[in-house]
């Protein structure tokens, strides 16, 4: 039994496997309480898409040897601004979004620039530096958000106060354009089909571009730094690509997350939304050094399962107070805690 | 040689000297001119700057100096700190709980803190001692985590496991703490046991008193056995290993002390406040605690008790006069908010920034040197 | 007879993963003797000292046979600490002090004097009482004035001249008051040639006072100069004992090297003569810490097996490290009429160099990686090889999944990598089918020259072997010219058509792998050079 546990948590990591048990009991909880399983399958579905592209953005830095990217924050503010832009050249429906899209990808581009030449200069630290990074230009951004001049009455305060509001409703504008996109509706609930392709599709670029000349020579930089030099590899040049490539799909991933939730979400809230992409990839069974596709699908279907099913089933146990959240910090804080002590000696 | 070291300086004494000071101390200079600039244009009156300034300060400082020593050991900047707070607040609830207030109820707090503080400091230790060179993430996240098991004790185990029945503090349903817990019986316990009004602003002596304690205590155990082995560790690692010293020992005790420090800091903070936060009071001591130790030009490897003061002082005026500036340059005091929160991440920022750019020059200076 | 020895070490054996480094090993010390330990790198003289302190390397990888017994006792060294409490000292080649402390608190490090004061006696502690900086200075000069230095001892150690630094830490050895047995770990390295001088009398000074002294280190003169006795060892074993008297340095140069060689390759190719240059090095200067090249001028001859020798940290590995561009090299290395543009590795492979590093998992490998990850890498980078247009779209380049598998199974066919298949990961390899991999990576860059460091370190020896054989093979069959680097000499006498041999970053000579030990005995200890010219 002992023997058995270990080839099981050597194999896909222990973090995964304590989650996957968890997140069976629960179901089978939900089962015997008699819950509406397949609505929470339908609402996990739709949360595992939304976020995905979040996760995934973890895989171009951590391959490129830059480690887990707590400053995805930086792509997530060009994302957001994107989408405000968008509303403010007031267009709506799936074009508003295309281009939020379309216009994310130069500003992440400067951005994940900028970035990646300051990561180049701290070349061990990326994690603690990239957190604080970000934490600063979240705060920096939120005296932005309330000096860019934006006039669509949707997005700027109705009466006093300046600047944008802190949630901007997208109902009218592009809220669900990925999810409601083929949807199909399935046993009361339905399964976003468009946000499923998007994500799909964005996993399957990523597959190929690991697989291309460049991807390879990421991860060869990523893998051993000391290897690809003596390959004739210019190291600091793949990781740029790689915090880049993390930028953009920060950028992109906080869009897709946007349209689904309903709401952009400014000031303070992307604070500490790099966290939570991290611990779902960290689930998936990747390290701070070796991350692939199957790695982001997995631990986001696992995080996301375990947050929507939680909700439901503790609080008909125990009627307290948001104790989905209170999981959701301790298995996202615990399991990034395990990843770093798993790290091994830095010198 | 000697000769020369004495005449040269004399010799230009004046322009450098001022030059020498302002290359030597950047960061608090820089700050002390951007407090000035605030507070001119706040245009608050004088007295509530300093009142405030002085209430600020006997609520904080004990926290900033409760960062010196892991700094000392070379663990760099303490994000735990949180895990010392949250010791303090159990303290807090406790005497709530039995109700004792005053003086009596301050010290049953400190005492019952302790024991926890010790255990936390401990786990924290061990924790740190698991991941050498990535102290301040760890810490970092473990001050997270920490968080999200501090909720689940307090929402869901009182009540349940922890059998507590005292309808003022706990919610409706019989279990979890509220949100926010009335401290008034303990407020001011030693704030207000000794003060003095001078000219309109109010002194607390009993709270310095116990601040310049700490002080002493922090400069004094510079000098005994444990804190050369504190200094030694903060130098190089391996050679303090090599030279026999326990270095996963004395890392440990060096965050413990840390750990407790901040339980007793808390308590201080909140016996000035009145109003314990259960779910937020602790979540930013860490924050600022650091961001103050830095602006008084400490760093990742440097930290002094002038540091502490100079830094609590810069970061508190700022944090005083801000709001205000903001509103009367921009017309919203949420400008001047955001912009002290910025500042207080900002500085950290860049401190962490400059620390691991100079640490990686040298990594590649001294691969090119030999 | 026990009491007049201070230390003797009895038939020590150690063995590192069935590897037998120590074959019983046999050495006494009498108190106040400066005894010499001389041999080549791997000879067992890092073992043995490392056994002497306890380290923790030797009791996590099972422990030892044999006795020890210092001053008369028998004693099990488990850890450092119990070195330093039986007063074995340790003066380290790289310095153990803490550069922002002065030097009596480095001097004193852990072995602080202290007083009580109010809070350790009310709290009871050791660990609260006051330094006593005063005590501890004059603690410091007594030692430092007993070594005739005349530095004062509250600066700090940052800022002090290297010389300087080694006495301080030889001022923290003698000051422990138990000492003695003291060990000089390759102390004269980094000095220059005064201070050295100074250091030695400083060695017999001690030596003067009753302190035993191990003295290791590969200058041979420097042995001549102090020791009283010199054991000389050689792949784990000792060969040799010598009084200074009975000492000449050929004496010692000839046990060290030894006779062990076995030719893989029959005839070597007698290249010197006229035959066509492959690539011609000169004035190299290569800044790789721990193995500087100063200057080598060196011409390698198209198709033969030349052979890099030397003594660790000679500068031997730095030289095909600065010509592939790892680290920073200066100087002109031509490929036949055309120079190479140092510093750039991409231009070295391009010029059809190939490179296996001596450190294999540290720049050999990714080791998260596939077998056939690796042995395409450098190829898909440098040579577009192995790649394949995207649907069609010629600016997207894709790997070419099916021409990797096939070239990845030919190269474990051919060079018999036993794995699991070419998915595998580098990292669960053995050593010697990792050091196969290396070698298939770099054989599919099709080099024209194929520089191999330390091509058998760290593999058993049926692996190490097949490894020199393929090397053999790839010269004789392919007419490849293969540069070894290599610490164990009898694997380059083994292989080579020449063997250049390195001291201290520079050419000390060019052998024939037939040469008498002797001569390769001095070529090592840098004194073939003297004695050529006083033979000439």
């Amino acid at each position: 039994m002992k023997e058995y546990w270990r080839k099981i948590t050597d194999k896909y990591g222990f973090p995964k496997v304590c989650i996957t048990l968890f997140l069976l009991l629960l179901i089978a909880l939900a089962f015997m309480m008699k819950q509406d399983v397949a609505a929470m399958f339908g609402d996990s579905l739709v949360r595992i898409t939304m976020n995905g592209i979040l996760v995934l953005a973890m895989v171009p830095s951590i391959v490129s040897g830059t480690g887990l990217n707590f400053g995805l924050s930086l792509g997530i503010i060009t994302g957001l601004l994107a989408g405000c832009i968008s509303i403010e050249m007031n267009m709506r429906g799936m074009a508003a979004f295309l281009w939020a899209l379309v216009m994310s990808v130069p500003m992440s581009l400067i951005v994940g620039y900028g970035y990646g030449w300051l990561l180049n200069k701290v070349k061990g630290d990326e994690m603690t530096v990239g957190t604080y990074v970000g934490f600063s230009i979240v705060s920096l951004m939120s005296i932005g958000w309330m000096v860019i001049p934006f006039t669509s009455p949707e997005m700027v305060w109705a009466i006093g106060g300046t600047g944008l509001r802190s949630t901007i409703t997208l109902t009218n504008r592009y809220a669900k354009v990925l999810d409601d996109f083929m949807a199909i509706p399935v046993l009361g609930t339905k399964i976003p089909t468009g946000a499923l392709l998007f994500f799909a599709l964005f996993c399957l670029l990523m597959w190929l571009f690991l697989r291309s000349k460049t991807g390879m020579a990421m991860m060869a930089a990523g893998d051993n730094p000391r290897f690809a030099a003596a390959s004739g590899i210019n190291v600091n040049r793949q990781r740029m690509i790689g915090t880049v490539l993390s930028t953009v799909l920060g950028g992109i991933g906080i869009l897709v997350y946007a349209q689904s939730f309903g709401f952009l979400q400014l000031y303070q809230a992307p604070l500490m939304m790099p966290f939570a992409a991290t611990a779902a990839i960290l689930i998936g069974g990747a390290t701070a050094k070796k991350a692939t596709i199957a790695h982001v699908i997995s631990g986001t279907i696992l995080f996301q399962a375990l947050l929507t099913i939680s909700l439901p089933v503790i609080n008909q146990l125990m009627p307290v107070g948001n104790l989905s959240e209170v999981i959701r910090i301790i298995v996202s804080n615990g399991v990034i805690l395990y990843a770093l002590t798993k790290v091994g000696g830095s010198h | 040689m000697q000769t020369q070291t004495s005449t040269k300086p004399r010799a230009l004494a004046a322009p450098n000297a001022l030059w020498q000071f302002v290359a030597r101390h950047p960061v608090p200079l820089s700050f002390a001119v951007l407090c000035l600039l605030t507070v001119a244009a706040a245009d608050l009156p004088l007295v509530f700057v300093l009142n405030e300034l002085v209430t600020r300060l006997s609520r904080n400082l004990f926290l900033v100096l409760s960062l010196i020593i892991p700094v000392l050991a070379g663990m760099g900047l303490n994000f735990a700190l949180v895990i010392g707070a949250m010791a303090g607040q159990i303290g807090l609830i406790a005497v709530k709980i039995w109700d004792i207030g005053g003086f009596s109820g301050f010290i049953i707090a400190v005492l019952f803190s302790t024991p926890f503080a010790l255990l936390f400091g401990y786990l924290t230790g061990l924790t740190l001692n698991k991941t050498k060179g990535r102290e301040m993430i760890t810490s970092m996240i473990l001050g997270f985590f920490a968080n999200g098991l501090w909720q689940l004790v307090f929402l869901l185990f009182i009540g349940t496991i922890i059998p507590v029945n005292n309808p003022e503090i706990i919610l409706k349903g019989g279990v979890g703490l509220k949100n926010a817990l009335d401290l008034k019986f303990i407020q001011y316990a030693i704030d207000r046991m000794l003060h003095v009004n001078i000219m309109g602003i109010e002194i607390p002596i009993v709270t310095f008193a116990v601040i310049a304690v700490l002080c002493w205590a922090t400069k004094f155990i510079v000098t005994t056995k444990i804190g050369q082995e504190f200094r030694s560790l903060g130098q190089d690692l391996h050679i303090a290993q090599v030279a026999g010293i326990q270095t996963d020992k004395v890392r440990i005790i060096a965050i413990t002390i840390s750990t407790v420090l901040a339980a007793w800091g808390q308590i201080i903070f909140l016996q000035n406040i009145g109003t314990l936060n259960t779910y937020a009071s602790h979540e930013q001591v860490g924050m600022f605690a650091i961001a103050a130790l830095l602006i008084g030009g400490a760093t990742v490897v440097k930290a002094t008790i002038s540091d502490a003061i100079i830094g609590t002082v810069l970061f508190h005026t700022l944090f005083i006069a801000s709001p205000q500036a903001g509103n009367n340059l921009f017309g919203d005091a949420q400008i001047g908010e955001f912009f002290r929160v910025f500042i207080a991440y900002g500085v950290i920022g860049m401190s962490l920034l400059l620390h691991a750019w100079h640490k990686y020059m040298e990594a590649r200076k001294k691969t090119m040197q030999e | 007879m026990s009491t007049t020895n201070i230390l003797e070490m009895r038939n020590i054996e150690k063995e590192y993963f069935g590897n037998r480094v120590l074959k019983g090993v046999t050495l006494t010390v009498k108190p106040g003797e400066i005894h010499a330990i001389v041999g080549e790198n791997g000879a067992g003289k890092s073992t043995l000292m490392n056994i002497l302190f306890g380290m923790p390397v030797i009791y996590s990888t099972g422990g030892i046979r044999g006795e020890v017994i210092f001053d008369g006792k028998s004693v099990d060294i488990r850890s450092p600490k119990t070195a330093l409490d039986l007063g074995i000292g340790m003066v380290h080649q790289e310095f153990m002090l803490l550069p922002g402390f002065t030097i009596t608190e480095n001097i004193k490090l852990n072995r602080e004097i202290t007083r009580h004061n109010p809070v350790s006696k009310l709290l009871g502690s050791a660990k609260l009482q006051t330094l006593d900086i005063e005590k501890m200075r004059q603690d410091a000069k007594k030692a430092l004035d007993s070594l005739g230095m005349t530095v004062d001892e509250w600066l700090p150690i940052a800022g002090l001249p290297v010389g300087y630094m080694q006495f301080v830490e030889i001022a923290r050895e003698i000051d422990k008051e138990n000492i003695k047995l003291l060990v000089f770990d390759e102390p004269t390295a980094v000095l220059t040639e005064s201070e050295a001088d100074t250091l030695l009398g400083v060695m017999k000074k001690l030596s003067a006072r009753g302190i035993a002294i191990l003295f290791i280190t590969h200058r041979l003169d420097e042995v001549l100069a102090v020791a009283d006795s010199i054991t000389v060892l050689r792949d784990g074993e000792k060969v040799g004992w010598m009084t200074r008297d009975e000492a000449t340095l050929e004496k010692i140069a000839e046990m060290m090297v030894g006779r062990k060689i076995e030719r893989i390759k029959q005839v070597a190719k007698d290249v010197v003569e006229g035959g066509e240059t492959a690539l011609s090095i000169r004035n190299l200067r290569v800044t790789m810490p721990g193995e500087m090249v100063r200057n080598i001028s060196l011409d390698i001859k198209k198709g033969e097996i030349l052979g890099i020798g030397g003594l660790a940290g000679q500068g031997k590995i730095g030289i095909a490290n600065g010509i592939m561009g790892l680290y920073p090299a200066q100087g002109d290395v031509f490929l036949g009429s055309k120079r190479l543009e140092l510093n750039r590795p991409r231009q070295a492979i391009e010029n059809k160099l190939a490179f296996v590093s001596e450190d294999r998992r540290g720049v050999g490998l990714l080791l998260d990686n596939s077998i056939e990850t690796n042995i395409v890498m450098t190829a898909m980078q440098i040579r577009d090889m192995f790649l394949k247009p995207f649907l069609g779209i010629k600016g997207i380049k894709m790997a070419d999944e099916k021409a990797i598998r096939t070239h990845a199974l030919k190269m474990i066919k051919d060079l018999d990598i036993r794995c699991t298949g070419p998915e595998q990961l580098t990292r669960r390899l053995s050593g010697g089918n990792q050091q196969k991999v290396c070698i298939a990576r770099a054989l599919t860059l099709e080099p024209e020259i194929l520089f191999v460091s330390e091509p058998t370190r760290g593999i058993d020896i049926g692996a190490k072997k097949l490894v020199l054989d393929l090397l053999v093979q790839l010269n004789r069959e392919l007419n490849m010219t293969v540069v070894v680097t290599s610490s164990e000499l009898g694997e380059l006498r083994s292989i080579c058509d020449r063997i250049a041999i390195v001291y201290e970053g520079e050419l000390e000579a060019i052998l024939s792998p037939a040469a008498s030990d002797l001569d390769y005995g001095l070529a090592m200890a840098g004194k073939y050079r003297d004695r050529s010219r006083e033979a000439g």
